[in-house]
C-alpha cells in the first residue's frame, strides 16, 4: 500500500549547530528535547516517553562513554531505558531505525530518538584522528588514508569514469552555503563563492577545503510514535513511510565500485519499495554531504538522476531550492554543520519543517514526499528514510 | 611451516615482512582473501590455505593527502592509491617513488614491502607501499 506509515514523527528539536563553547554534549542534547518537549503540549515527556535512542560517534572527545543514559538523565527522563547507537557519521540514522523496530514491535507507544556530538574543544588533529576511526585500521588507516582520503579515492574515480568536474563538485558547497543561509541554526550562516569554493588549499586531492563539512558542535532529536496515536499529540505529523539500512566492507579497497556506494542503494530500494515510491515522486532531499562528492554520489544512488551524471544535477541547478528537487535545504552537513552522531535526525527534522511548512525563508513548495540519506564512514553503514507529511 | 599459520592479519604482515605476499584460500569454494579472513565471505567456510598473490597490478583510484595524521605529517603530500592485482583483488597503500603529477589512473605499479619500525607494542604491522614497476 502505497505511503502507509510506519511510525509517526509528532514533534522534533535541533540545538543551535556551531562552536557552542563552554557546553558538554548532555547540555547540548537538553536544549534539543526542549525543544520538542515545547513543540508538543499534549506529550507528558516523563510518563509518555518509554525509551531513548541516541546516536553518538565518539567517547574520545569528552573522555564520556555511556551515551544513551547520560542523554536521558540530562534530557529529563532519568530511570527511561535509554540506549546507545553507534554507526559511525550514521549512529542517529541507525539509532531512528532501532526506534522504528522499538514501536513497531509493539513494545513502545511513543519513544525519542536523537543524536548528539560535542567536536569543537578538540584541535582539528584529534578530531581527524577520531573521525577516522570510522574506516579500516590495518589497511587504510595504517597506510596514511585519512577520512578526506577515502572521498578523494570515490572522486577521482568518478572524475575519471564520468568526467566530474572540480567545478560542478564546488556548485554543491556554493548551493549549501546559500541554503544555510536561510537557516538561522546553521553554523555557517553565509554565502561563498565559486571562485572561493575552487581556490581553497588541497586537503586530499581533488578535494578541498570547501569540499569538506564542518566540524560542529549539536544535537537532535524526534518524537516517535504509532500512526494511530499520532492524533493524540498533533495535528500536524509527519509519517516515516519507508526505512531501509544496509551495510558493506569496512574497507573501501574490497568493494566493486568506487563511485556508487552499494549500501546506500540497497538501503534506498528498501526504503522505496516500504513506500511504494519511486525516485522521481521524491519532492527534496536531505543527503550525507560529508564532501561534495558524496552528494554527487547520493543523486545517483537514490535515483535522483542517472549514473555518473550527478555532476550536470547540480550544475543545472535541479538540487537547488526552487529547483527540480531541491538538496539539503537546510544547508546540510557542509553549512548547517556535521556533528557526527547528530546528523541522522538532524536530517529528519528539516524533513519535520518542511513537510509541517515550518521551513520559512527555505520552505520547499507543495512539499509532500522527503528522503534522508545518511552514511556511516566511506559508506560501510547506509540509513536511507522516506516521509510523509499528514 | 606457513601452512599452519592462523589466517590473521598479524599473520599477513608477518608475512610481508618475509618479502611474501601472501592470501587465504577457501578450500572449500576457491575464494581468495586479501587480506586473509577467519570465515570466508562467500560460503562460511573456516578451512583455507595460503597462496602467493600476483604483486603487480594496475592503479584504480588514488589521492594526494595534503592534511595528513601527526605520524605521516612529515610526508605530506603523499599519494594513496587503490591496486588491482593480476588476481583481481585488491589493496589500498601509498603510491611513492614517482612524480606526484605524473601519477595516473591505469599505471602499473608493484609492491614493495617495508619494516616494521614502531617500537609500540601494538600494532606490529609493516609498513609496504606501491612503485612503479
Amino acid at each position: 500500500m502505497k505511503g502507509k506509515p510506519l511510525v509517526s514523527i509528532v514533534s522534533a528539536g535541533l540545538s543551535k549547530f556551531g562552536k557552542l563553547d563552554g557546553l558538554y554534549a548532555r547540555e547540548i542534547f537538553a536544549e534539543a528535547a526542549k525543544e520538542a518537549f515545547d513543540r508538543c503540549q499534549n506529550l507528558d515527556p516523563k510518563k509518555d516517553i518509554q525509551a531513548l535512542f541516541v546516536g553518538h560517534m565518539g567517547e574520545s572527545y569528552e573522555h564520556q562513554g555511556h551515551t544513551g543514559a547520560t542523554m536521558a538523565d540530562w534530557a529529563g527522563l532519568v530511570h527511561t531505558p535509554a540506549t546507545r547507537t553507534e554507526a559511525a557519521c550514521a549512529s542517529s540514522g541507525a539509532a531512528l531505525r532501532t526506534a522504528i523496530y522499538a514501536v513497531l514491535s509493539g513494545l513502545c507507544d511513543v519513544v525519542m530518538v536523537g543524536g548528539v556530538e560535542k567536536m569543537t574543544h578538540r584541535t582539528t588533529a584529534e578530531v581527524t584522528e577520531y573521525l577516522a576511526m570510522a574506516s579500516d585500521y590495518p589497511f587504510e588507516q595504517w597506510h596514511g588514508i585519512t577520512f578526506p582520503g577515502l572521498f578523494a579515492l570515490m572522486a577521482t574515480a568518478h572524475m575519471h569514469a564520468y568526467g566530474t568536474t572540480e567545478r560542478q563538485l564546488a556548485m554543491v558547497a556554493v548551493k549549501n552555503h546559500y541554503h544555510g543561509s536561510l537557516n538561522p541554526k546553521a553554523q555557517i550562516q553565509k554565502e561563498i563563492t565559486l571562485e572561493s569554493a575552487l581556490s581553497s588549499r588541497f586537503i586530499a586531492w581533488p578535494l578541498k577545503l570547501f569540499d569538506c563539512s564542518l566540524i560542529t558542535d549539536g544535537a537532535s532529536c524526534l518524537i516517535l510514535t504509532k500512526p494511530e496515536l499520532a492524533g493524540k499529540y498533533t495535528d500536524m505529523p509527519v509519517h516515516i513511510i519507508g526505512s531501509g539500512q544496509a551495510s558493506d566492507t569496512i574497507g573501501l579497497y574490497e568493494r566493486e565500485s568506487f563511485t556508487s556506494l552499494a549500501a546506500a542503494r540497497l538501503a534506498a530500494k528498501k526504503a522505496y519499495d516500504m513506500a511504494g515510491v519511486q525516485p522521481e515522486e521524491v519532492d527534496f532531499a536531505e543527503v550525507h554531504d560529508c564532501f561534495t562528492i558524496a552528494e554527487i554520489i547520493a543523486y545517483e544512488d537514490m535515483g535522483f538522476c542517472k549514473q555518473g551524471e550527478g555532476g550536470k544535477l547540480v550544475e543545472n541547478g535541479d538540487t537547488r531550492l526552487g529547483g527540480r528537487i531541491p538538496v539539503n535545504t537546510s544547508g546540510g552537513l557542509k553549512a548547517k554543520g556535521h556533528p557526527v552522531g547528530a546528523t541522522g535526525t538532524a536530517q529528519a527534522y528539516e524533513m519535520y519543517l518542511q513537510l509541517t511548512e515550518q521551513a520559512d525563508r527555505r520552505q520547499v513548495k507543495d512539499a509532500e514526499i522527503g528522503l534522508t540519506h545518511n552514511i556511516g564512514g566511506s559508506g560501510a553503514t547506509a540509513a536511507v528514510h522516506i516521509y510523509k507529511g499528514g | 611451516m606457513t601452512e599452519q599459520a592462523p589466517f590473521t592479519i598479524e599473520q599477513f604482515y608477518k608475512h610481508m615482512l618475509q618479502g611474501k605476499l601472501l592470501g587465504g584460500k577457501c578450500k572449500k569454494c576457491g575464494k581468495i582473501h586479501l587480506p586473509p579472513r577467519p570465515l570466508c565471505d562467500n560460503c562460511l567456510s573456516n578451512e583455507f590455505e595460503w597462496v602467493e598473490i600476483p604483486q603487480q597490478g594496475k592503479l584504480l583510484t588514488y589521492t594526494v593527502i595534503h592534511v595528513a595524521p601527526a605520524q605521516f605529517q612529515e610526508m605530506a603530500p603523499y599519494a594513496v592509491g587503490i591496486v588491482r592485482l593480476e588476481n583481481g583483488l585488491q589493496i589500498p597503500g601509498m603510491v611513492r617513488g614517482v612524480a606526484l603529477e605524473q601519477i595516473e589512473i591505469g599505471m602499473v605499479l608493484k609492491i614493495e614491502f617495508g619494516e616494521c619500525s614502531t617500537t609500540q607494542p601494538w600494532p606490529q604491522w609493516s609498513r609496504y607501499c606501491f612503485k612503479p614497476a
